[in-house]
């Protein structure tokens, strides 16, 4: 298992660089949801970093826990069932576990700001437009009305919705779902944050407006130096857009390391298994795809050992057993597997 | 395909619009979606035939069609050399044991108040296909090993199982029909990439198996390559290309099917760096309300002045290549 001191000497790829402005640094995170049919750890120790400007990717498939770390971030887990039990959020070096309601506050939206996937159910219906850009610039920057309603023009123009000033009489409904999508990261921008939480924000999308979205936000983030953590269990927005990238299985992080890396030599079984189960347009096609075997995991029900090793055509008998920690397997490059040696060397089927 | 195999389905000016009702009293049509707008295709016996196309462009309302789930509003559906659109009821119920379909989200297409073993003994019982019940307990056990589910699921309800687990219990339901066709639509996009695979192969293994012909429809153009032997795409209720899929794939004819496939991000970060980019300008438009001329000129790269007046004509640019474009 995880330990805190264990952790500690983990190699953080900030202390690597040196240079690179360490913007969040999550620590050993637990996130668990507790129900009837038993204590979920939808995130147990997750440890990742996130340096100013750079777009870090979590990937994994549907409960994996990457949604939830996120919320874990913002601190908005749903309550009572779910609960932050452990681990560091230091984001600028303070701890936003510690902080107290009303400076927590003061960091969402701000700092902080998160795009979700379904911007319709995260726009308020019966709320301008116009209002519901300025609300925020009123609120956080002490904005007054006039100087808020330029800004929010000028913030509609900047993710590219014509005629900014018409719209802001306007109501969510009257919008189509990418556009819907731009002006949720209008309201993400409004307060020149550092670094956005963006959850699977095109996967509701067309794939041609899925393209202009995510230039647009990559764009964006470019121009204005914005973090950005994107949440996708998509490998190929993941390969276009992602500096660095952390694989989650069953709410742990399996694989970390720079992109590259983890397309060109994955070293965890899951990830190989996600890069060779999905067909590419650009490789011949082939008779069959590749699969992984099995069911995703019952989170309430997962084995002592590696959660993966179930469904791992890898796995040796320690893997049912011991749950294997991250480990260094190239420069910045970690994987949580008992044969991750092995696998680096072993070319795809 | 040669031209000597046999067509199982014939599509013909299909068109199919939904009035959009208005009036103070009383209701009256003042519009209509034109969720498909004239479509023409064939699909031969044992062929994958892909559809592809965004949301709302009128891919599953041809499914629907095709079945007579929806009455088209003009056009034929000729089904092993019978047409459907005006069948009755009670005729269509005899042929759609012939042609089932494959739902994208399993869960909204199961019942939650029976368990697996019921609603698959359920249609061998209604249409009389097999009528003693030991021997339909005997077929249900086939049907699960036929998909590659235990058969301890027999007493299982939908909520039980996995969205893979449950897909497979809906390509068993199409299964226990012996159908020789079936609309599988986007049978694999609510599942996650590591099911995905494994249902993609079960629909191939079961093709291969009992002969099948496929109408594949998908937004997923990767997945949508790797099953088809032809693919059509669609846009705004029309289609604008046809061809087998590898020359779909390798030299595609019309500028949307170009910007869809570039649009397509791949799963390596190398391929991607160096990938030209056609980011199409604006979004697809209301089929309530298309553009004058061609339906795609408002967004397309290529597009003359004439693309706004002349209405494209879906044309054999090349042999089993088609495309509705003038500049191509």
């Amino acid at each position: 298992m995880f330990s805190a001191t264990w952790l500690a000497k983990l190699p953080c790829s900030a202390s690597i660089q040196g240079v690179r402005d360490l913007l969040l640094a999550v620590r050993d995170l637990k996130t668990y949801f507790f129900t009837a049919a038993g204590t979920v750890r939808a995130v147990d120790g997750v440890s990742y970093d996130v340096h100013a400007g750079e777009t870090v990717a979590l990937v994994g498939e549907s409960g994996c826990g990457k949604s939830v770390s996120a919320l874990s971030i913002m601190r908005l887990v749903a309550t009572p069932a779910g609960r932050i039990v452990g681990g560091e959020i230091r984001f600028r070096q303070r701890d936003l576990l510690t902080l107290d309601e009303e400076a927590m506050r003061r960091i969402r939206g701000r700092d902080i700001a998160m795009i979700f996937q379904e911007p319709m159910t995260s726009l308020n219906p019966v709320l301008t437009i116009g209002r519901q850009l300025t609300e925020p610039l009123e609120i956080h920057l002490g904005m007054p009305t006039e100087p808020a309603r330029q800004r929010a023009v000028e913030l509609l123009t900047l993710v590219g919705i014509p005629d900014a000033a018409q719209q802001l009489t306007r109501y969510p409904h009257h919008f189509s779902g990418g556009m819907r999508q731009r002006l949720m990261i209008a309201m993400a921008l409004a307060c020149n944050p550092s670094l956005i939480l963006a959850d699977e924000p095109t996967t509701a999308l067309d794939v041609t407006i899925q393209a202009q979205i995510l230039e647009l936000m990559k764009d964006l983030s470019r121009r204005l130096g914005i973090a950005m953590v994107l949440i996708t269990h998509n490998l190929g927005v993941v390969a276009r857009y992602a500096d660095r990238v952390n694989v989650m299985y069953a709410g742990k992080l399996v694989e970390q390391g720079p992109a590259r890396d983890i397309y060109a030599r994955p070293h965890h079984p899951y990830t190989m298994g996600l890069l060779r189960s999905v067909p590419r347009l650009d490789e011949p096609r082939r008779a069959k795809l590749y699969p992984i075997d099995g069911q995703p995991p019952d989170l309430t029900q997962l084995p002592p050992g590696c959660a993966f090793a179930p469904r791992c055509r890898y796995a040796i008998a320690r893997c049912q057993d011991e749950v294997p920690p991250l480990r260094r397997v190239g420069a910045e490059h970690l994987s949580a597997c008992w044969v991750a040696e092995q696998l680096g060397s072993e070319a795809p089927p | 395909m040669t031209a000597t195999s046999t067509i199982i389905l014939q599509v013909q000016n299909l068109v199919k619009h939904f009035p959009i009702l208005g009036g103070s009293v009383f209701a009256r049509s003042i519009g209509a979606v034109r969720a498909v707008d004239g479509v023409s295709f064939s699909v031969h016996q044992g062929e994958t035939f892909g559809l592809v196309g965004e949301s709302g462009c009128g891919k599953t309302t041809i499914g629907r069609c095709i079945l007579q789930l929806e009455r088209p509003t003009a056009g034929q559906v000729v089904f092993a050399g019978q047409e459907l659109t005006g069948l009755t009821e009670a005729r269509l119920r005899v042929i759609r044991r012939k042609m089932q379909v494959i739902f994208q989200d399993p869960y909204s297409s199961l019942n939650p108040r029976m368990t697996v073993g019921q609603m698959l003994a359920e249609p061998l019982q209604v249409h009389g296909i097999v009528r003693r019940r030991a021997e339909r307990r005997q077929r249900v056990a086939e049907l699960l090993a036929e998909v590659g589910l235990p058969s301890a699921l027999t007493e299982r309800y939908a909520h039980e199982l996995s969205g893979g687990q449950r897909q497979r219990v809906g390509i068993a339901r199409a299964l226990a029909m012996q159908p020789s066709f079936i609309v599988c639509d986007e049978p694999v996009s609510a599942l996650d990439v590591s099911i995905q695979a494994q249902i993609m192969n079960l629909l191939d293994d079961l093709q291969e198996r009992y002969g099948l012909t496929y109408l594949f429809v998908a937004h997923d153009l990767s997945v949508v390559r790797h099953i088809s032997d032809r693919v059509a795409v669609m846009y705004l209720g029309k289609l604008v290309e046809l061809a087998d899929w590898q020359r779909l794939y390798e030299e595609p004819l019309h500028p949307y099917t170009q910007a869809l496939l570039a649009a397509v991000p791949i799963p390596d970060p190398e391929v991607e760096a160096h990938r030209e980019r056609i980011i199409l300008r604006g979004e697809v438009p209301s089929p309530a309300n298309p553009p004058a001329g061609c339906v795609f000129h408002p967004r397309c790269p290529l597009a003359i002045a004439e693309c706004k007046r002349v209405v494209p004509e879906f044309r054999e640019v090349k042999p089993g290549h088609w495309a509705a474009c003038i500049r191509v």
